[in-house]
Formats: structure tokens, C-alpha cells, sequence
């Protein structure tokens, strides 16, 4: 049966609503914070803030993650920056509430308002928490802060380290994890994943991790369990996420009894190296800052094959400038994607196979001069040269939308706990903030809002309840049952023995996905690719092949246990994009727009959260989380 | 587009603990716009097919900037061009019909795990010694209290761009992480943060790496050369400047 769910809203006022939350959360002695022990899932931005801030506060905490060290964690390839409300002149107008109106209209009016509220109310002193352990920001003439502009905003508020700030910011939380794990207050455990989750009378309380050198299922217990194990863009194969980012440990939970929240809510990045060849194995995203300085243009001409340079001013249409005079090339991600790729289906796309738009560079050389582009975007332009063997400085880049953010993700509460007693949902893993599209640079801030702020505060109110590890029969008997069904799925897997590699079908998967739950979706699209799912998977479970040995490592039993996964998921995504009767940000249903052509909203019917809950055996159980805004009335989102 | 034909004679050995030895394998005709380790993937897809047990690498983001790929290719860390990781090397880069001979990291401190992956925790193990500011969250000052000149703020930025990848290591005849410390001690010690740990962080780094095994400077430059994020070896003179 189909209910609402309660995300534990603050009463009041949502202006400082959680500073209120947080005077009232209860103080556990740190006698006994030391017999408290918390597993972190994920070594990224979220989680290695969030195990270093736990461990600070005396907790004793693990921290699994399946990188060799967190510093190889995905987080460290974004690029752009990260926004901040940060007063920086006396005279500035009220940034936090800038933000938050950014924030929740960038969403399309489809995140929770106190969420969106309180990440611009703590996004100030996450900066002052960054500078403080060494982040190398750009800085001014004046030696303060330098900020940028970004999509979907009309001021200038974002924070970066050149076109690495991702990288530099978690280097940034690793290295005060490494501090703890000196201390030893965190216990580092690389080279896992965790496949399956222990719990007892409907409580999470621990997890089973595979030691991906030696196959060993592990069991880890604990009071309370954190995932921080990123986004799921990876279920269309080709994306711009690393190669191992994947689903199964929140999707592993959602089957234990977590809801997935919008699973069809994916963002396609519109700034992205197009695809070269046929055995490319991922997609390299291209910052969106460089939208700047680059102007977005195709030609007039459909089927226009000339070099880019013998096509004159007069010949050439700036579509982005033309449709949205105000925002120009700055529009959200999801209007920029969706206008790439209706013109690229009629026609007017460029390169080989006509998928690709251009970004030009020409006007800002000839106002800035190359050596300032250069040293703004440098590493980002020697990448394109690198991976596409021609100079942007010279030659307009070619970019294409490629899948890039996963804004669903686990249900959570105000408390950032999922609907599972016990476990917590950080970062990109959790769906809060972005609504139906995220704005460029909230990535990051959310990460660490979670990461050093939100979590370390909340939990404690589910850990002040805990009681010390005790070994009873139940719990033996609750972590026998989850390794046996690890081990189950993985002999199942190997005991296959088909003849076609993971990647073949992964493939597959992603080429379907694209297609019917990609920048356009409609009904009949999400109708057929449901069949085609259902299809692939049980292609899936009766011919793949993985290599048998399991006592030493074995990267492609990794990857099928994770396509696994992918493969069920995207089932899930499909069944909600079919649900999703309207138009919402990164959702583009076809029966439901402008005559403009833009995204039309239901606000009477879908103003909610979709959580999914999963029931063995028969149809998942859609339940909501009704939506109101009380400090912006829901408007038509318009960037003309 | 154009295809071409590359041979490969690469690392292989299942355990630490087992014997290895170099296997010889070909791609044919395979396009330029592939990249190196696109094309592993192909080999592998042919060997999984065939019932071997796939060349395992480690790798992730595939845009250099993760710093889990590494190997030599022909004896360089990297391969051949500069400022590129693996992941960042195409099969254009290489002729038609040449030959790759792809090793793991050679250093004590890099023990082999399987095939081209080696266990790098050793480096993780040097920024516990002594590789961060300290301060706990919620002690931190306003952020523009510091005022940072735009030409440290770039100079420590450009140091604190190292990835961690261990190619400084692996092209050292000593295997000396010299380079990697520098790079972390002038992040931190060119920035107004950094200061107050400044002499103890370079001992403890310092003494950290002679525990783990990794030799002393030759002064030979390799590091610098093999850098994919072009780290100057000028820091290491920094370094043995520093009091400790």
C-alpha cells in the first residue's frame, strides 16, 4: 500500500530552521562516542569528510571503499568549482537566499525546499573549512577568494582551483581522513565493495564487503552504516563517471528495504568530448565553466559539412543566445542538452557523424587574449587536444551531452537517513537537493555540507540510542544469512559460464538506456525499453562468461556483479520515467511541453518525490513525499 | 580514421607470491582513436572469449586525473609522451606494427599484486606521516581573514596537482618518492596555513620515507620527466631546505 513519507521537516521557520534542529541534538559522552562504531561506504568527497569529522568527534569509524585510497575516489574529477553564499564585501546582497532560490529553481520546483534551504545557509563556512586545511583556491589581485560564474545563475559565486577544484578538494578531506587514520580513529579498508548488508528486526547493523585481492567475504558490524557511493550515470555505459562508479551498494539497500527516490531523475551534461570510435569506454566531460568564455553555435545550413572556419558570421546560428537572450549560453545543463540534440536529430549537428555542437573560443581570444584563456581553463584544452588530437584554440571544440549526475538516488530524511533504521545516505548516493536538475557547482557544496556538516550533527541522534555490540544468536544468525546470500549471487555468476564478456552486455545496456530513458523520453520508448531490459537481463544470467578463479583478484566478477545490478536498476529507472506524467528538468517527457517547446510541469499532479519501495517478486510500490514551497512561489522556470 | 596494428609483450603473474613472465599478444587493425587502454580492453574481450584470464591494470576515471593507472610502456613510466598518464595515451601515438612492452612499477616499495597493478599504499602511508593541515571541523576562521597572494596561491596549487600515480617512483634508479613529499610539503608549507606544522611535517615525512624503503635522491631528473602533471624537481631542492 502507497503512503506519504515524513522527511522530519524543522517546525518554524526554514530560515535557520537547522541551527534550531542542532541545538537540540543530544550530546553522547565521548566515553562512549569511543564504543560507537560507523561504517563509511565510498571514499569520495562526502565520504572522507564525513569519516574524518566522525572520527574527530571520537567515534570509532571504518571507512570501506573499493579505490586502492580514497584520493583515486571520482570526486576528484570534478572540475568547474563549487558554490558558496560567501559574503565577501561589506556590501553584498543577501547571497544565501540567491542561492537558494538558484538551487530550488534549478531543480525545476522538484527538491525539498528545507534542504535546498540549509545547504545555502552552511554553504559559507564549508569554504572557511576548505581554505583552513590548504585548499589552494584562485585568489584575487587582492589576495581574497576569486570567484566565477556558472549555468543556471546570474552571479558570480563559485569557488575553484583552476579546472581541478574536485580534485583539490578531496585531496583536501583525504588528507584530513589520512590524519585520523594516523590517530588510529579510522580504520582504512581499500580494495572492497560491499555487495550485501546486515540487518536485524528491520535495522542495518552492519555490512558484508568482497576483499576484491583475495575474494573474501568480510562482515563489518556497526551502529550505524554511511553511503557515500556516488551516482549510478553508469548505467548507460558510455558516461562521464569513472569506469568502476557503480549502483550496487544502494542498490543492494533499496532491495534490503530502502526506497530509490526518482531513479529516472539522471542529468545529461551538455558539455562533454563527442564519441570517437567503437570501442570507447567512456566520455570525457568538459567543464561547464569553459561556457564562459565559449560560445555554442551550429550552422544554418543543415548538412553543412564545411570547415568551421569557412563558415562566415552571417552563416553560423548562436541557438542558445537566439532562444534565451538573458541567460545566453549560461542556461541549465538540461535546457542546454535538450536543444544539442533536437538540432543534431534535424540535421544541423557537426562532425563525422553529426553529433556534436560547436564551442568557440574566437571571440574570447580576441577580447581576452589566448595566454589569459589559457591559464583560466589550461588543463581542460590540453585534455581535448590530448583525447582529440586537435587544438581548440584554433579550431572550435566539438561537444555533445553525455550522461553525467544522478540527482535520484536513496530516499532520505531532513536527518539524511533512509527509510532503513540505521543507514545513512550521503552525496551524490542520496536525492535532497538537486530536485530534477542540478545546478552546476552544488555537487561539490552538497558533498561536503553532507559530508562535514549535516551527517557528523544528525547522526548522533540515532547513535545517543545505540547500545554497545553485543553478540547475540540473532545477529550471528543475521550475518550468516547476508554472507550466504552474497555467496549465492556469486557462484551463481561464475556458474554461467556463457560466452560473452560483462562489457558486451554492459554495452548493450547503456545503448538501450540512452535511447529510452536518455534527453527525450516518451511513452512508447519507456514501454519498449522495459521489454528490452527484461530481455537483456535474463541474455545476461545465461550467457555471460567471467573467469573462474576467485581467491585472487578478479576484475571481471566485480564488474557483473555490478551490472547486475545496473541491469535491475534501470528497470526501475524505466518504470518511473513512466510514472512521471509531466516535464521536469532533466525529465523530458514528449507529450508534455510548450508549444515553445519547453519542459511543462504538473504541478497539481507531481509536485512530490517518487520513492520506490522494493517488494520480492511482484511490482515495486510507488509511495510520496509531497512538496511545498513556502519562500518562492512554484513559477514557470524561464531563462529566455 | 585510419587502423593499425600494434604487438604486445606484457607482465603477466596471477599472485604476489607466484612466479611471472612476459606473454606476447597482437591487436590487428584497430583504430588510431582508440585509447591505450581501449584497446587492453579489446585484448581482453578477445582473451575472456578464449578462456583466458584477462591482463588486469588498474584504471578508473580514464582522464588522468585519478592517478590509478600506471605502468612502463617500454621502459617509460606512462609511455612515451609527455605530461600523459596511461589512460591518456592513444594508439595513435605509436606506429603501425610496433611493439609495447608493458611492465608494473619496479620499486620495493610497490609490491606486485597481479599482472600491472602494484600496491601503492605506501604513498597513503607517507600523508599519514605528516600530510595535511590540522584542524578539526568547525574551528575554522573565515576564509579571507588569510590573504594569499595570487602568485603563492598558483605556486602551491601547481604542487598540489600531483595524482599520487607513483611515476616518479618507478622512473627513480633508487626508487626514491622524493619528488611526491616535496610536492605536499610546498603545497602546504607555501600557504599562510601550512606554517604551523611546517618543520614537524617535513621530519615526519622525511623519516617516513625511509621506513617505507624508498631510496634517497640521485639528483638524475627522472622524476620530472616521468611526471604526467609536470611537478618541477626544482621542490626537492626546496625540500632539502626546509628545517626539520
Amino acid at each position: 500500500m502507497s503512503f506519504s513519507l515524513d522527511p522530519c521537516l524543522p517546525l518554524g521557520t526554514l530560515e535557520g530552521g537547522w541551527e534550531r534542529i542542532q541545538k537540540r541534538l543530544p550530546s553522547i559522552p565521548l566515553g562512549k562516542k569511543n564504543e560507537l562504531l560507523v561504517v563509511v561506504v565510498g571514499g569520495g568527497l562526502a565520504g572522507s569528510s564525513v569519516a574524518a569529522t566522525l572520527a574527530e568527534q571520537g567515534f570509532q569509524v571504518k571507512l570501506i571503499t573499493y579505490q586502492d585510497s580514497p584520493r583515486r575516489s571520482h570526486s576528484v574529477a570534478a572540475q568547474g568549482g563549487i558554490n558558496a553564499a560567501k559574503k565577501m564585501r561589506e556590501d553584498d546582497c543577501d547571497g544565501v537566499n540567491a542561492l537558494f532560490v538558484d538551487t530550488v529553481r534549478g531543480g525545476d520546483f522538484r527538491a525539498r525546499e528545507a534542504g535546498c534551504r540549509r545547504l545555502a545557509e552552511i554553504s559559507s563556512s564549508i569554504i572557511d573549512q576548505c581554505v583552513a586545511q590548504g585548499i589552494p583556491f584562485a585568489r584575487d589581485y587582492n589576495g581574497l577568494l576569486s570567484t566565477r560564474r556558472f549555468g543556471g545563475a546570474l552571479v558570480s559565486r563559485t569557488f575553484y582551483a583552476r579546472g581541478q577544484t574536485g580534485q583539490q578538494l578531496l585531496y583536501g578531506a583525504y588528507q584530513s581522513l589520512m590524519r585520523q587514520v594516523a590517530k588510529r580513529r579510522v580504520e582504512l579498508l581499500p580494495r572492497r565493495d560491499v555487495i550485501e548488508f546486515i540487518k536485524l528486526n528491520g535495522v542495518i547493523k552492519g555490512v558484508v564487503s568482497r576483499n576484491l585481492l583475495n575474494g573474501d567475504l568480510e562482515v563489518y558490524r556497526a551502529h550505524a552504516v554511511i553511503l557515500a557511493t556516488g551516482g549510478y550515470s553508469n548505467v548507460y555505459f558510455l558516461s562521464t563517471n569513472s569506469i568502476k562508479s557503480n549502483a550496487s551498494a544502494i542498490w543492494r539497500a533499496h532491495k534490503q528495504g530502502a526506497f530509490f527516490a526518482n531513479p529516472s531523475f539522471t542529468q545529461i551534461h551538455p558539455t562533454c568530448i563527442p564519441l570517437g570510435g567503437d570501442y570507447q569506454s567512456k566520455l570525457t566531460l568538459m567543464s561547464e565553466s569553459l561556457r564562459n568564455d565559449g560560445r555554442i553555435w551550429l550552422p544554418k545550413q543543415n548538412h553543412d559539412k564545411r570547415d568551421p572556419s569557412d563558415i562566415s558570421e552571417s552563416e553560423r546560428d548562436y541557438f542558445l543566445e537566439r532562444l534565451y537572450p538573458s541567460y545566453g549560453n549560461m542556461v541549465p545543463r538540461d535546457v542546454a542538452s535538450r536543444r544539442a540534440k533536437e538540432l543534431c536529430d534535424l540535421g544541423f549537428g557537426v562532425g563525422h557523424d553529426g553529433r556534436s555542437v560547436y564551442l568557440d573560443f574566437h571571440d574570447a581570444i580576441q577580447r581576452k587574449g589566448s595566454q589569459e584563456i589559457k591559464s583560466k581553463y589550461g588543463n581542460l584544452l590540453e585534455m581535448y587536444e590530448r583525447i582529440t588530437g586537435e587544438d581548440p584554440l584554433s579550431t572550435p571544440m566539438r561537444i555533445y551531452p553525455a550522461p553525467h549526475y544522478s540527482m535520484g538516488g536513496l530516499w532520505v530524511d531532513y536527518n539524511l537517513m533512509s527509510t532503513l533504521p540505521g543507514l545513512f545516505v550521503l552525496g551524490e548516493a542520496n536525492c535532497t537537493v538537486h530536485g530534477a536538475n542540478r545546478l552546476g557547482a552544488n555537487a561539490l557544496l552538497q558533498c561536503l555540507a553532507d559530508g562535514y556538516f549535516i551527517a557528523p550533527s544528525s547522526i548522533n541522534s540515532w547513535l545517543a540510542g545505540q547500545t554497545f555490540l553485543t553478540t547475540s544468536r540473532e545477529m550471528e544468525d543475521a550475518c550468516q544469512d547476508a554472507l550466504e546470500s552474497a555467496k549465492e549471487r556469486i557462484d551463481n555468476l561464475i556458474n554461467v559460464r556463457g560466452d560473452i564478456p560483462v562489457d558486451t552486455l554492459h554495452r548493450e545496456l547503456g545503448e538501450l538506456m540512452i535511447k529510452r530513458c536518455g534527453i527525450i523520453r516518451n511513452e512508447s520508448g519507456l514501454l519498449a525499453g522495459l521489454e528490452e531490459v527484461r530481455l537483456l537481463t535474463q541474455k545476461f544470467h545465461q550467457q555471460v562468461r567471467i573467469p573462474s578463479d576467485i581467491d585472487c583478484p578478479n576484475p571481471e566478477l566485480e564488474k557483473a556483479l555490478r551490472v547486475a545490478d545496473f541491469l535491475e536498476l534501470a528497470h526501475l529507472m524505466l518504470i518511473d520515467a513512466l510514472s512521471r506524467k509531466e516535464s521536469c528538468g532533466a525529465h523530458f517527457r514528449e507529450e508534455y511541453q510548450t508549444t515553445e517547446g519547453e519542459a511543462m510541469r504538473d504541478d497539481e499532479n507531481y509536485s512530490h518525490i517518487a520513492a520506490w519501495e522494493y517488494v520480492r517478486g511482484s511490482a515495486s510500490i510507488k509511495h510520496l513525499e509531497n512538496l511545498s514551497f513556502s519562500l518562492l512561489p512554484l513559477n514557470k522556470r524561464s531563462y529566455k | 580514421m585510419t587502423n593499425i596494428s600494434l604487438n604486445f609483450r606484457i607482465w603477466r603473474q596471477r599472485l604476489q607470491s607466484s612466479k611471472g613472465q612476459f606473454k606476447d599478444y597482437s591487436l590487428k587493425d584497430i583504430s588510431t582513436d582508440l585509447s591505450l587502454l581501449e584497446a587492453l580492453d579489446k585484448l581482453n574481450e578477445e582473451l575472456i572469449k578464449k578462456g583466458d584470464r584477462p591482463i588486469n591494470f588498474d584504471h578508473d576515471c580514464r582522464e588522468g586525473i585519478c592517478g590509478s593507472c600506471g605502468f612502463l610502456v617500454n621502459g617509460q613510466p606512462h609511455g612515451p609522451k609527455d605530461a600523459t598518464t596511461i589512460c591518456q595515451l592513444y594508439v595513435r601515438n605509436f606506429r603501425d606494427q610496433s611493439t609495447l612492452t608493458l611492465e608494473p612499477w619496479k620499486a620495493k616499495a610497490f609490491p606486485i599484486i597481479q599482472d600491472l597493478v602494484v600496491d601503492r599504499s605506501s604513498l597513503d602511508r607517507l600523508i599519514m606521516s605528516g600530510g595535511y593541515c590540522s584542524d578539526d571541523v568547525g574551528n575554522a576562521p573565515d576564509a579571507n581573514l588569510l590573504k594569499v597572494s595570487q602568485k603563492d596561491a598558483f605556486s602551491s596549487f601547481q604542487t598540489a596537482t600531483c595524482i599520487g600515480c607513483g611515476a616518479c617512483i618507478a622512473s627513480c634508479r633508487n626508487a626514491s618518492a622524493s619528488l611526491f613529499v616535496a610536492a605536499k610539503l610546498a603545497h602546504l608549507g607555501q600557504l599562510p596555513q601550512g606554517q604551523l606544522l611546517r618543520s614537524k611535517r617535513t621530519s615526519q615525512m622525511k623519516r617516513q620515507m625511509v621506513s617505507e624503503n624508498f631510496g634517497s635522491c640521485s639528483n638524475n631528473l627522472d622524476c620530472e620527466a616521468a611526471c604526467p602533471k609536470e611537478i618541477s624537481a626544482n621542490w626537492i631542492s626546496w625540500m632539502n631546505h626546509e628545517d626539520c
